[in-house]
């Protein structure tokens, strides 16, 4: 063995420490750190640089109004870079090296996924802010965006009821969302009355799919059967731009085959030429059409911050909005960042939402959201033709799944658990360990 | 946490709450029943200021009152509204056309056509519709152009209304008076698709004569429906042999349609790999920025579309050579600064091009957006041809297609006819004996790698009509590019062409039973049999040069 | 002693394993000994990010083996490294049990979600430690032996080589995201409860995790080193130089190549294996061609044929991503490109190599084949 080698690596050594070391020295006591976990690069870039800035801008304005508990918001912010290892890996970063008081991020469910254990481990706070398939409550966790019961049901009962849809066909990405999202229409739809011949699930496609000719042809001859049909999209992502110039160009148009898709908003429509797109569908719990002095608010602040008249605002956003504000309510209530106030303080609190009313934070760490159909119009913007009249509940465990229709999430005591039987009256074994 | 749901009410947008249903009553005896019983009758000036209403049930009333009431402005404003460029102002809810302008709307008041001038985007809205709305307004725009001068436009507003029992008495008094001989049939196959409704047998029989072997997918369902249950057995059995007709011609159409999708798929393959046979098969470059070629020039494609808005009809027409050039200099400035340095070292290649693909990424996310952008189909190239009923070619992979065959053309032009492709041979076959007859092969690198990118630039602007165009689009097709290249022959542009259409078509007849994906990773494995079966590929290139 | 044989003028060699000694003293004092306060003290996440880059550098290692060594350069490396993970994820999910989320006692969750009543076949024996250790090893090993048996022995060499590995991890990533395949599709595995009886979140597993990837590191790198000084090392060696020389000599190329590009799988496969229970997730993206090639990258980084040099690059460029991707996250891929460029432009060695220059030991072979 050589000496020079003990010399170098114990010289090594020292300097790491003394640099970990500044590091945390550098965390000042005046400011409360916000961790901003959105991929920057890779595939899913496309869709998170949007949120990454709008917590920027959430955080500024906050700021403005003079932080909170009298100290500033300061963003810290990661690129996991679309790789799902480094999601887990960077969300440990946040909490355990920057000490973040909260993290708002991710947006595949896989993602989120990885992200679980390391904030449930280190009890950290995780704002999540996009539609997903549920079945999943987490004590550390708040999911800001729609459940299935907040989207796919009111959208197949609204296509039902107004438009007279007899037949149905589920498209959908290869993932968890999609395929939990159709097993549940496809229960509902059954309960309906729907005939099983009148169903159909495509095969799944994988992630930037683009070449949709044979689906397509599927859906043409499918709906050509003389009863009225609809495509159920729970497509992903960049795959839609591809999936939506094919219909358009095979003369599929929303009066013979109305599509209604729950992951294409206004962010995705601005990739794609809509003119042959009008009139197709999605379900979304906010729109940037909607008329409501809120919602002009936010659009003029967010134009204001990124300086392009041009972009456009989603719903993921306005679930980053509530989010973010329910959090500032939470910690102003237990009057400490602390994890365990934060959860305790924060059920039940209320928030204005984007669209004249207000999302309350449930027991389920889920959010009540109104539900809007809305058609896509010429100019990449939806007119809404549809809403509910009040705010749905966001339902954790779906009913309509055998296994999780008596499982409820209840984060108040005395039960305390993200998977509850309330028939067996039984807290799931991963509920009793902690 | 369902059980909220099913009791909340469901509201319509506009003047309060309504349930559901009565909406839907009120909507279709707005639409269907041309004068409800006891409602008053508007004029044309009151139905025009209501179309300003938020509520749809108002507009579609306000619609049938412009439809049915004759005045000549009718067409005009309801053809508006379905092409988007009726609007209202805020102000006074005056209803306007509107049309885009430099600053922002110029607009026209659409009762007396006066000009307004212009105002900006957020003093006026759009007069918004719904799919209803929309068929309401082709339904009465169709039995307005029954009488067009436009013989054209009548066949068309005859298919628009084909199936439409409502509509079989609008087109039967319309047959007499009917000159031109292809509205014509159209007519007698939209009246003998009623007539399958008849009450007398003979009508019916008379009808499936006349329908023969249509494709027309109402002719199949109503017969499949009489072949399982017409009361008259002649009728049956009729219908039954018609449908077997039917039914024959509808396989063959399927196969058709089945091959032209591969040869689509096929297409799109050529155009990524061709690019890439040319540096990598013909310079021994593995280029892993070759994606990123064609991103650029997606991106060249968007960016020609915005410098010139009011003629995307020949954007791609500029574009092509645009993407080229801009491309080809990306090419050039590589071959130049980087790999130029390490010939004979393939695989070093592989990562000094990895490295520059993930900064050509970085920089369109940095310059451009890290978003997607959107590029418009030019009105040539969207919709379909249709052949028959059952078979109708999208244009945009019409025109790919043959795009991709004069691509491949033209390159081969070059590398066979011209001074440098000869030279390009020369230096890709023996680099020293080249050199000795006097050829600067460092130039013959350059201009060769240029020629690769910029073809992968042209690619860029076809890709850009199919699918999305954004900063990862380049990766999606590296790999697919590689397997074409390797699966047709390196060195060989025969091979890239022909094994390229061959992948594409193979994955097209296996997608129906086997999905997309699966289909994908037989494709993939079969690939990698072939390979180690015959190691060079389809069209293997022979010499020492291989070696 | 045979290490000290073994090591012998390998002064790059000597120092790696001087600081991994080093650093399982270190590492697990300064974390579980030293207060939480101290500024002396190591974070778990600096040590599961060590394990990590332990586990890297592991990988890396293999492909020096068969990309340095016998000049095959592989981009079908990080499907090996996959399989190894995979193998151990199924481990991992059987010892769930019923603290998944549906508390099924056999079927992990997303198999309860796909209504699926048994465990697959492939799936059985997984609930062994010592079965699916095994495994980790033997998938990987008996795919690149399948496949490297068809290749060389249809004499597939050089770029087509590196293009059908590229094929390969690319079909099986597409493969393992079919929910249909039995491996939890896009999501993978995850959620992760213990290992072995030990808490995966527990402060002594990681370090012990830690351990055992820097023991694993230790050993593959002494094994490795022992290989290319063997005889089959130097037969290797030639191949790259000049296989159709050796052939006409009377070397089995093929037996000698394909029994070297196995054992590097194999390394691979283990690699994974300690990977996954460290990161706590595996899914296909893992088998992903941009992972194959960016692991190249790092070995090419710290220069190849010296198998020192691929732990270097690995470590060095993780840790550069892990910075880069903290500290400007809006530009890291202009510095990581750029690094690549760079390195494969002026430094054809890699750091090793840079080493080597400025020790002015006598140089080694510049032409590295393919």
């Amino acid at each position: 063995m050589h000496k020079s080698g003990f010399f170098k690596t114990l010289l090594i050594g020292l300097s790491a420490g003394i640099g970990l070391c500044l590091a945390g020295a550098l965390a000042a006591a005046d400011t409360i750190k916000v961790g901003i976990l959105h991929s920057l690069s890779g595939t899913m870039a496309i869709s998170e640089t949007t949120l990454k800035d709008t917590m920027r801008m959430l955080i500024e304005e906050q700021n403005k109004k003079g932080g909170i508990l009298g100290k500033r918001l300061e963003a810290v912010v990661v690129d996991p870079a679309s790789d799902w290892p480094l999601f887990a890996e960077k969300a440990r970063e946040l909490i355990e090296k920057e000490k973040v008081a909260v993290i708002f991020g991710c947006w595949t469910s896989v993602s989120r996924k990885s992200v679980l254990p390391v904030v449930e481990e280190l009890n950290g706070l995780l704002f999540y802010p996009v539609q997903y398939e549920g079945e999943e409550s987490s004590k550390n966790v708040f999911y800001t965006g729609a459940t299935p019961n907040q989207q796919a049901i009111p959208a197949v009962d609204y296509l039902m009821n107004e438009l007279d849809i007899e037949r149905w066909v589920l498209v959908g990405t290869d993932y968890v969302y999609p395929r939990t999202t159709n097993k549940i229409l496809e229960a509902y739809l059954k309960q309906k009355g729907v005939a099983k011949q009148d169903i159909l699930i495509d095969k799944y496609t994988p992630f930037s799919h683009s070449d949709w000719q044979s689906t397509i042809a599927n859906i043409k001859k499918f709906g050509s059967q003389g009863k009225k049909t609809a495509v159920v999209s729970t497509i992903n992502g960049d795959a839609n731009v591809s999936f939506y110039k094919e219909l358009g160009n095979q003369g599929i148009s929303a009066e013979d085959i109305p599509v209604v898709a729950f992951s294409v908003g206004e962010e995705e429509l601005s990739g794609i030429d809509t003119k042959p797109l009008v009139g197709h569908l999605a379900a979304w719990n906010y729109f940037m059409s909607v008329e409501d002095p809120a919602n002009e608010a936010f659009i003029q602040s967010w134009h204001d911050f990124i300086g392009d008249d041009e972009r456009v605002t989603n719903d993921p956003m306005e679930a980053h909005y509530i989010g973010f504000n329910l959090w500032v309510r939470a910690v102003e209530k237990a009057g400490s960042t602390d994890t365990d106030k934060v959860v305790a303080a924060i059920v039940g609190l209320e928030t204005p939402n984007l669209t004249g009313g207000t999302s309350v934070m449930l027991k389920n760490h889920h959010v009540t959201k109104p539900v809007l159909i809305g058609e896509i119009q010429d100019d990449g913007q939806f007119e809404v033709v549809w809403r509910t009249g009040t705010e749905i509940p966001g339902d954790a465990w779906s009913d309509f799944l055998p296994g999780s229709k008596d499982i409820v999430a209840d984060w108040t005591q005395p039960i305390f658990c993200g998977n509850y039987n309330t028939k067996t009256k039984t807290k799931a074994k991963a509920c009793l360990e902690r | 946490m369902f059980r909220g749901y099913l009791s909340m009410r469901a509201v319509a947008l506009g003047r309060g709450p309504l349930v559901a249903a009565g909406f839907l009553c009120v909507l279709i005896l707005a639409t269907l029943v041309p004068r409800p019983a006891g409602a008053r009758t508007i004029g044309y000036e009151e139905a025009l200021g209501r179309l300003s209403d938020r509520s749809f049930r108002v507009k579609a009333a306000a619609i049938e009152a412009i439809a049915t009431g004759g005045d000549e402005r009718a067409r005009s404003l309801l053809e508006g509204l379905l092409k988007g460029e009726v609007f209202y102002r805020k102000s006074d809810r005056r209803i306007l056309y509107a049309r885009k302008s430099q600053t922002g709307y110029r607009i026209r008041d659409a009762s007396n056509g006066a000009d307004l001038g212009e105002v900006g985007k957020r003093e006026i809205k759009k007069v918004g519709l719904n799919n209803r709305l929309r068929r309401q307004l082709r339904g009465a725009l169709a039995g307005m152009a029954l009488n067009d001068p436009d013989p054209r436009v009548r066949r068309a507003a005859v298919r628009e209304m084909m199936g439409d029992g409502k509509a079989a008495v609008r087109l039967r008094a319309r047959l007499p008076l009917e000159q031109d001989e292809g509205v014509r049939a159209d007519l007698g196959l939209a009246i003998a698709l009623d007539d399958l409704h008849a009450a007398t047998a003979n009508t019916r029989l008379a009808a499936i004569a006349t329908l023969g072997a249509s494709l027309e997918p109402e002719v199949h369902n109503r017969l499949a429906a009489m072949a399982e249950a017409d009361p008259d057995p002649a009728v049956t059995a009729a219908a039954r042999a018609a449908l077997f007709g039917i039914e024959l011609r509808r396989t063959l159409n399927a196969w058709a349609e089945t091959l032209f999708f591969g040869l689509s798929l096929g297409s799109v393959l050529v155009l990524a790999a061709i690019g890439l046979a040319i540096t990598f098969g013909v310079m021994g470059v593995i280029n892993m920025a070759h994606g990123e070629l064609v991103m650029l020039g997606a991106y060249t494609t968007y960016l020609v579309q915005q410098a010139m808005p009011d003629a995307i009809g020949y954007s791609l027409l500029v574009a092509v050579p645009a993407a080229f050039v801009v491309s080809g200099l990306f090419g050039v400035a590589i071959e130049r600064l980087v790999i130029r340095f390490l010939y004979g070292r393939p695989l070093e290649t592989l990562l000094a091009t990895f490295g520059i693909s993930l900064m050509l990424q970085q920089l369109v996310r940095t310059t451009i957006s890290a978003q997607n952008v959107a590029v418009e189909n030019p009105a040539w190239m969207s919709g379909s041809l249709r052949i028959n009923p059952a078979l109708a070619l999208t244009y945009n992979r019409l025109y790919i297609f043959l795009f991709a065959i004069l691509v491949f053309l033209g390159l081969l032009l070059i590398l066979k006819r011209t001074t440098l492709g000869l030279q390009v041979r020369a230096v890709s076959q023996n680099r020293a004996m080249a050199r000795a007859m006097g050829i600067r092969s460092a130039r013959v690198d350059m201009l060769t790698f240029g020629l690769g990118a910029g073809t992968a630039g042209v690619a860029g602007v076809a890709l850009s009509q199919l699918t999305n165009v954004g900063p990862n689009m380049g990766q999606a097709y590296i790999i697919d590019s590689f397997m074409v290249v390797v699966f047709g022959g390196v060195g060989n542009l025969w091979g890239t062409f022909i094994g390229g259409l061959t992948l594409g078509i193979a994955n097209k007849f296996m997608e129906p039973w086997a999905g997309a994906v699966l289909a994908k990773i037989l494709v993939l494995i079969f690939i990698i049999l072939f390979i180690q079966r015959r190691p060079r590929g389809l069209f293997p290139q022979r010499g020492r040069a291989v070696e | 002693m045979g290490v000290s044989r073994v090591l012998k003028g390998d002064r790059g060699g000597q120092l790696l394993l001087a600081v991994l000694a080093l650093a399982a003293v270190l590492v697990p004092l300064l974390n579980l000994a030293v207060p939480a306060s101290s500024p002396w003290h190591l974070s778990t996440y600096t040590v599961t990010l060590l394990g990590k880059y332990l586990t890297y550098a592991l990988l890396a290692v293999a492909v020096d083996l068969v990309w340095g060594y016998l000049g095959i350069l592989s981009l079908g490396h990080g499907a090996f490294f996959a399989l190894g993970g995979y193998a151990m994820g199924m481990y991992l999910m059987r010892q769930i049990g019923e603290r998944g989320v549906y508390g099924h006692p056999e079927l992990p969750d997303f198999m309860v979600f796909l209504d699926w009543s048994e465990l697959p076949w492939f799936w059985h024996g997984f609930d062994l430690f010592w079965f699916a250790a095994l495994m980790a090893l033997l998938a990987p090993g008996l795919l690149a032996f399948l496949f490297g048996y068809l290749a060389f022995r249809s004499r597939v060499t050089g770029v087509y080589f590196s293009i059908m590995t590229q094929a390969l991890t690319y079909a099986l990533m597409l493969a393992f995201f079919r929910n249909e395949m039995g491996f939890g599709g896009n999501n993978g595995l995850t959620d992760f409860k213990d290992i072995l009886g030990f808490d995966l979140q527990g402060d002594g597993t990681r370090i012990g995790l830690f351990l055992a990837s820097a023991l694993a590191l230790a050993l593959a790198y002494l094994a490795c080193r022992y290989l290319v000084q063997s005889r089959l090392g130097r037969v290797a060696v030639a191949i790259r130089d000049a296989e159709s020389r050796t052939r006409s000599i009377g070397y089995r190329v093929e037996w000698a190549k394909l029994f070297v590009f196995t054992c590097s799988a194999m390394l691979a496969g283990l690699a994974g294996a300690l990977y996954v229970p460290q990161v706590g997730i595996i899914n296909p993206g893992e088998f992903s061609p941009l992972n194959s090639i960016e692991l190249v990258i790092w070995v090419a980084i710290g220069g190849r044929a010296t198998l020192y040099g691929a732990v270097v690059g690995a470590i060095l460029v993780n840790y550069a991503k892990t910075t880069f991707t903290g500290v400007m996250p809006e530009a890291w891929l202009f510095a990581l490109g750029g690094l690549f460029v760079l390195v494969t432009l002026f430094l054809p060695q890699g750091i090793a190599g840079l080493f080597a220059r400025f020790r002015r030991s006598p140089p080694r072979p510049t032409e590295v084949g393919v």
